[in-house]
């Protein structure tokens, strides 16, 4: 088995609860040592979303016929075509996601409620497609401060969303005040139960999570199609969908269509601050970030290694289940086949965009929300496939992952105190 | 030789041999015995016979069927497992229990064949071709898995890279309109990614799991960008030539195993070859050995003077290679054409050939045979009208993982450095 020699020392116990008191009674702006570290967690991020933008500009510029036609004519008309076509996406991204502002001022002169709806719905839609990678990120992240690497959030999302729509559509009668938290709670319910399994089986056998949580998501997309086309299918559709659920199950919406703006994206944020809450202010997080940086010093200390991971992987999966739940509630309002996009995967980048933090992930959500959002009008306008934005996700996790070479392209210095690092370990260990 | 005494014990597998673990199969044993009788037997019609093809309309000698008739065949299988299991239980099998696990479940999964033929007809060539070729991409997915953990670096970017293989290849190959060029593309990609990966996860020192979803990530933006912008776009540039079927002269005309071995297309001999090779890389050659010590004990390979980088550098490159490899299966050697996210997964359930393989080669096609038979064998469940939901069939292979990975069939050999970044001092 692994060598404890050849891993880089990990800090004690006391150690990390010494550094835990600091940073409880001491503001860290007084320490010089962590300042450098503080500035680079905000700078490092911020460098990499610039950098990965202008990566994104380039890709665009080499995909485009119209430039390569220009600089057969000329350099400048090159230039300019590289020039039109980048601004063009951008453009029509940033609109795409925050609304045009032009047309955000016609519809308040002329005072039309449906005007105004439609010019400001961007900006709000940007939220609702936020909203999931909230609970998703906030799932993998808290995993990853456990030490385990949740990287089935995509099917604990839809066993969420199966759970949650069952109840919606299933149980009848109830007030809305009961019915939608119900409906949430039987999403999370269904996302935790996903999470444990894994959990269990790498703290009682050692089978890795990572494995684990794949071979769950097929199960849960095997079991979502078999739900989808046998027992939970809308009677009378040809298609693989849910019945609709119940109006009393919506997340309330607070607006008139077409704005789909509801509830949930104020739940994600409630979520976010228990989560900050339970992991930097209860000792249940304390010993939850212990056995993640180090189980053993977590085991002489006394800790239950074996109860937190377990129960990091159950929160986890109930937090991507909250993903889930909240799509069917508050936007789709049934559960057809291919629902998730993807989110279970872009939820890595955004653990680690926010590093592992509540807030960064929130930050990080809104972030990766507008894009998702606004790539759709650029897809119209621009014509540039909205898949731009994996290309974009992947280039900035990848410098956060190695920030080297973000320091290597900014000339940075590198920080005087080791950054907390993610640990996770190979099959082996 | 110390090399091979060395190559035994790496992959030797450690079985338990509790009193426990024996009773627990023998009773799994007895259980599939019974379920057997009372499952399959049960619910058959007496005089009902159970028909299975043995050759396809395009064999030269056309076979007869086979037909056993469905009741006995099932008591004689019941019986079989349960004499196993009374054997288990009784005497035990010591270090042959998986062994004699695997024909118990062998005969397990030929009485259902045998059920859910009754008073039908199956082609049971057709069954094995499709497992044949539904295992290529799976188990060359293992194989890219294998070079890449026996030298120590997790790889969980097999998929991204299948995936941007199989774009490459049919842009490519639509291109020059010449296969084999777009087969080189592919492979070239599946490299050149592999090469990302061991820059983050071998210089940089990343954690390879995140280095592996940034090339996932990317690899599906990438080839679902090309291939909204321009492949759909024009068609011409989605049409790529593809690897027929070829028969081996003499071999092809062999009953039943000719039709199912030798008349194939280049990927599943390829896939045939490369297990052959790797195999015999790995366990007997000095490379292996190297590649063997560089992931198990990377500070003591580095004492005896191999360079632990380079020969990463080399293993994750060669994986790299054959998921590209396999990428080009999809397009070339099945499609004809790229779809957006066409590999659907194979990459990620290849690792899980790969650790139901144990890190072997030919561990890794056993099981990626068993998910090519449960893919086939759920595509024809419609035709025999099974009332079993297929989709709990195809679950099975993921379940049978994570018990696999659980230890319960005992513990594998994960190459003890696998995923932790080498440090030289």
């Amino acid at each position: 088995m692994t060598s404890n020699s050849e891993e880089p020392k990990k800090p004690g116990v006391g150690q990390i609860f010494l550094e835990e008191l600091n940073n409880q009674f001491k503001p860290p702006k007084k320490d010089d040592k962590k300042k450098g570290v503080a500035s680079q967690t905000l700078l490092i991020p911020l460098l990499a979303v610039i950098t990965g933008l202008i990566i994104g500009g380039i890709f665009i510029i080499l995909t485009t016929e119209q430039v390569y036609a220009a600089f057969g004519q000329s350099f400048g008309a090159g230039l300019a075509a590289a020039w039109d076509a980048v601004s063009k996406a951008y453009s029509g991204l940033f609109t795409g996601a925050f609304g045009d502002p032009a047309r955000m001022i016609a519809a308040l002169q002329s005072g039309d409620s449906l005007q105004i709806r439609r010019a400001f719905n961007p900006i709000l839609e940007s939220l609702v497609t936020s909203t999931p990678y909230i609970f998703a990120g906030l799932a993998v992240a808290l995993g990853f401060r456990a030490g385990v690497f949740n990287i089935g959030a995509e099917g604990q999302i839809f066993i969420g969303a199966i759970t949650a729509t069952f109840v919606g559509y299933s149980v009848t009668g109830l007030p809305g005040i009961i019915h939608v938290p119900l409906a949430l709670l039987a999403g999370a319910a269904g996302g935790a139960m996903w999470g444990f399994i894994p959990g269990w089986l790498k703290a009682k056998t050692g089978g890795h999570e990572v494995i684990n949580t794949i071979m769950m998501n097929y199960i849960a997309f095997r079991l979502s199609d078999f739900l989808l086309t046998g027992p939970m299918k809308r009677p009378g559709s040809f298609n693989p969908v849910s019945p609709e659920i119940l109006p009393s199950a919506w997340l309330p919406r607070f607006f008139p269509d077409p704005i789909r703006f509801h509830l949930g994206f104020f739940i994600a944020l409630g979520i976010a601050y228990l989560v900050y809450w339970y992991l930097f202010k209860t000792t249940w997080g304390f010993e939850l970030r212990t056995v993640g940086t180090n189980p053993n010093a977590a085991k002489y200390a006394g800790m239950n290694v074996t109860k937190n991971i377990v129960l990091a992987m159950s929160l986890s999966g109930a937090l991507a289940g909250l993903a889930g739940a909240n799509e069917v509630l508050g936007v789709n309002r049934n559960l057809a086949m291919a629902f998730s996009s993807g989110y279970g995967f872009d939820s890595i980048a955004l653990a680690l965009l926010g590093n592992n933090h509540p807030l960064g992930v929130v930050l990080a959500s809104l972030l990766f929300g507008t894009l998702r959002s606004g790539a759709t009008r650029m897809q119209l306008t621009a014509g540039i496939p909205n898949d731009i934005i994996s290309i974009l996700q992947a280039v900035i996790l990848a410098f956060i992952a190695a920030p080297a070479i973000i320091r290597t392209i900014y000339r940075l210095r590198k920080p005087t105190v080791e950054e907390a690092g993610v640990t996770i370990r190979g099959w082996g260990g | 030789m110390a090399s091979t005494t060395n190559s035994q014990m790496f992959h030797k597998t450690f079985v338990r041999e509790s009193p426990v673990r024996q009773r627990v199969m023998g009773a799994f044993f007895l259980l599939l015995a019974l379920a057997i009788w009372f499952f399959f037997a049960r619910s058959v019609d007496g005089g009902a016979i159970s028909s299975f093809g043995l050759s396809t309309f395009q064999a030269k000698t056309q076979l007869d069927p086979w037909e056993l008739p469905t009741l006995n065949t099932l008591y004689v299988l019941a019986i079989v497992c349960a004499v196993f299991g009374g054997i288990q239980l009784s005497r035990g099998f010591k270090k042959y229990t998986n062994a004699v696990l695997a024909v118990v479940v062998a005969i397990f999964v030929f009485g259902f064949l045998v059920w859910a033929t009754a008073g039908k007809s199956l082609n049971l060539v057709g069954l094995f071709n499709t497992t044949l070729s539904k295992a290529v991409p799976i188990t060359l997915g293992a194989l890219s898995g294998i070079l890449c953990e026996r030298s120590g670096v997790v790889n969980i970017a097999i998929e991204g890279m299948m995936l941007s293989g199989a774009m490459v290849s049919a842009l490519v190959g639509s291109l020059t309109q010449n296969a084999w060029v777009g087969l080189l593309c592919a492979v070239l990609t599946g490299a050149l990614l592999a090469w990302v990966h061991g820059v983050f996860s071998i210089k940089y020192k990343t954690n390879q799991i995140i280095s592996g979803t940034v090339i996932n990530i990317f690899a599906t933006g990438l080839t679902s960008y090309i291939s909204a912008k321009f492949m759909q776009v024009y068609p011409a540039l989605n049409n790529p030539p593809t690897f027929g079927a070829i028969a081996i002269p003499l071999l092809a005309d062999i009953p039943v195993i000719g039709e199912i071995f030798f008349v194939n297309n280049l990927f599943v001999f390829a896939m045939f070859i490369f297990i052959i090779i790797l195999q015999i890389a790995l366990f007997q050659t000095r490379w292996g050995l190297r590649v063997r010590a560089v992931g198990e004990h990377p500070k003591a390979a580095d004492t005896l003077g191999i360079d632990v980088f380079k020969t990463r550098y080399t293993s994750v490159i060669l994986g790299g290679m054959m998921a590209g490899f396999a990428g080009a299966y999809f397009t070339l050697g099945s499609a004809g054409r790229f779809d957006e996210v066409m590999t659907a997964g194979r990459g990620f359930i290849g690792l899980a050939a790969m650790i139901f393989g144990n890190w072997i080669p030919t561990g890794g096609f056993a099981a990626g045979l068993l998910f090519g038979f449960a893919d086939g064998l759920a595509s024809r469940m419609a035709i025999l009208g099974i009332t079993i939901p297929s989709q709990f069939l195809l679950m099975l292979p993921y379940i049978a993982t994570m018990i696999v990975l659980a230890g319960v069939i005992g513990k594998g050999h994960v190459p003890a450095a696998d995923g932790i970044p080498y440090e030289k001092e």
